[in-house]
């Protein structure tokens, strides 16, 4: 195995993420900041509580997933987007690191950022609102899978675009309206019966349903089936990031 | 010695149909300089990147000291220092630090000391806390260089390595080369300065069309293929050429002013019998001139015969 080629991209994309952390880190947080604002402070108290929580903590799991799914992929797919757009790929190519090795880099690299960027969002929330979590393990287990999954997949949009408007084309116009209509502030459960079977199509609501329930300990759907459900949607961006490199498509000719 | 890179019945043909090599056998001699000359498109570059793995071999198969580049590629490229014809370089890094990336990058630990050396004899030490962006052309073109050699390479390829860059520079690289070779690296550059060929090569291959189609040494080469040409001014323009004269085939210029003629390279010979029937002959000459085809010329007779 190929450490020092592993740590080399690692520290590059973390110093990278040091270069931008206005972009990285300042902006979701300042951006979540104003959805406590507007759905916490200004909407929240005329809300009922759902599940027994207040509908200022109830949102606190779908805040952050929804800014973890934003950063992972934006993280991900730019960092390995970048040497193809500067033409630094060569130097990657031609190393002997393996194609594992250097989705354990990039995409270690880019969850670490979202993991950090999710617990500090965390942090922010609790000014807010009180936040309990009652499955701190699970929680900590879940946004680390999802990360990771969500970084996978940026990175598979990384080398499959072939322009800035395809980098942004999958997180824009796919994920961020899944996640709006996955139950990232409000529970399906408050959705007519035909809508909330549509809803279980949204692959979406079983993480922010997850990652709820390691919250507050209910959920939409049954924790299990939520972590299944990321667990395949891991298992197939591991998939294609493999065929990807196999094949060398969009990468080598 | 075994040759440090063996290259058999190597082809590529690209997804959009163009071949762009076909069958090279190509053996590198450890610790030479070789040339690899051709005009634009001739396969050069695609040559280049298979052997670091860059682009993927059609057929045929690339050894870089006995380690095959598909199936034992950690071993193969771990050996392999490349620097690109184009100036690809992270903008918004520091020299240092873009040099540290690509050690550890290609498998190596921290050593300091040895980047040190590396940027002191490319004279960028002064720059090496300085962003990438900030460098001229010929700055950046150094920093690739450094980055290829931060892993202390046994072979390093230099892709049009003085493309666009000054006299100075162009000197200033030359040394280093041959430094380097000197310290037992092999290397491979593509250039279209025939010169460069000239001044550095020990070998010689010209890549036309997908083909290999010389290797030689330098020295071998241009003696072989070059042609040499002696230009007589005469004393007194000649009308004709004087009977006695055919056998070396003689050219009259300027209104039979000048007589030309041209031989091979190694067949100096029968120039002292020329000249001794010219006085036979009553001929007199006031200045003579002789001239050796280039490189250049050799290269260009080569590439331009092919079908």
């Amino acid at each position: 195995m190929n450490r020092h080629g592993i740590l080399a991209i690692y520290r590059f994309e973390m110093a990278r993420f040091k270069r931008t952390l206005w972009q990285s880190l300042v902006t979701p947080v300042l951006t979540t900041s104003l959805y406590f604002v507007v759905f916490g402070a200004a909407i929240g108290p005329r809300m009922n509580q759902i599940d027994g929580v207040t509908y200022g903590a109830f949102i606190v799991p779908g805040l952050i997933m929804l800014s973890v799914f934003t950063e992972s992929l934006n993280n991900a797919s730019f960092g390995i987007y970048l040497p193809k757009f500067t033409g630094t790929i060569y130097e990657l190519l031609s190393a002997p690191i393996s194609p594992l090795e250097i989705v354990l880099a990039y995409v270690g690299a880019a969850a670490t950022k979202s993991v950090i960027l999710g617990l500090v969002i965390l942090a922010t929330a609790n000014l807010f609102v009180p936040v309990h979590v009652e499955h701190p393990f699970w929680m900590m287990g879940f946004l680390v899978l999802t990360a990771t999954t969500f970084c996978l997949f940026g990175f598979v949009i990384g080398i499959w675009a072939k322009g800035f408007e395809q980098l942004s084309f999958i997180p824009m116009l796919i994920v961020t309206p899944l996640t709006f209509l996955g139950g990232a502030f409000y529970s399906i459960d408050m959705l007519p019966p035909a809508w909330r079977t549509f809803s279980l199509f949204n692959p979406v609501v079983y993480l922010i349903s997850g990652f709820r329930w390691c919250f507050y300990g209910a959920a939409d759907v049954s924790f299990g089936a939520s972590l299944a459900m990321t667990l395949v949607f891991f298992a197939a961006c591991l998939g294609l990031a493999a065929w990807i490199f196999r094949t060398g498509y969009r990468l080598k000719s | 010695m075994p040759s440090i890179i063996s290259i058999a019945k190597l082809g590529k043909t690209y997804a959009s149909g163009l071949t762009a090599l076909r069958d090279v056998d190509l053996e590198i001699e450890r610790g030479e300089i070789f040339a690899l000359l051709g005009p634009n498109g001739a396969g050069k570059t695609t040559l280049i990147n298979i052997v670091c793995g860059i682009v993927t071999p059609t057929s045929g198969t690339v050894k870089v000291d006995g380690h095959d580049v598909v199936r034992d590629y950690r071993a193969s490229r771990s050996l392999i220092g490349l620097v690109p014809q184009e100036l690809h370089t992270d903008m918004f890094e520091t020299v240092w630090n873009t040099a540290t990336f690509s050690r550890g990058l290609f498998g190596r630990g921290p050593d300091p000391a040895h980047l040190e050396k590396v940027l002191k004899s490319l004279t960028l030490w002064e720059k090496r806390n300085d962003k990438i962006m900030t460098l001229s052309g010929g700055m950046k073109r150094r920093v690739l260089i450094a980055k290829a050699l931060a892993h202390e390479p046994q072979v390093l390829f230099l892709d049009e390595p003085t493309a666009g860059v000054d006299v100075e520079l162009r000197r200033d690289m030359w040394a280093l080369v041959r430094q380097l070779r000197g310290e037992g690296v092999t290397i491979i550059l593509t250039t279209h300065y025939i010169e460069e060929a000239e001044e550095m090569a020990d070998r010689i291959g010209v890549v036309s069309k997908g083909m290999l189609i010389v290797v030689e040494e330098k020295a071998r080469l241009m003696k072989k293929l070059g042609k040499k040409q002696l230009t007589l001014h005469l004393t007194q323009p000649l009308a004709a050429l004087p009977a006695g004269l055919e056998d070396w085939r003689l050219v009259m210029k300027n209104d039979g002013a000048d007589l030309e003629y041209n031989f091979d390279a190694d067949d100096e010979r029968s120039i002292p019998a020329l000249l001794k029937r010219l006085d036979e002959l009553g001929v007199g000459f006031r200045d003579l001139q002789t001239r050796q085809s280039s490189l250049e010329d050799i290269f260009v007779s080569l590439t331009s015969t092919r079908p």
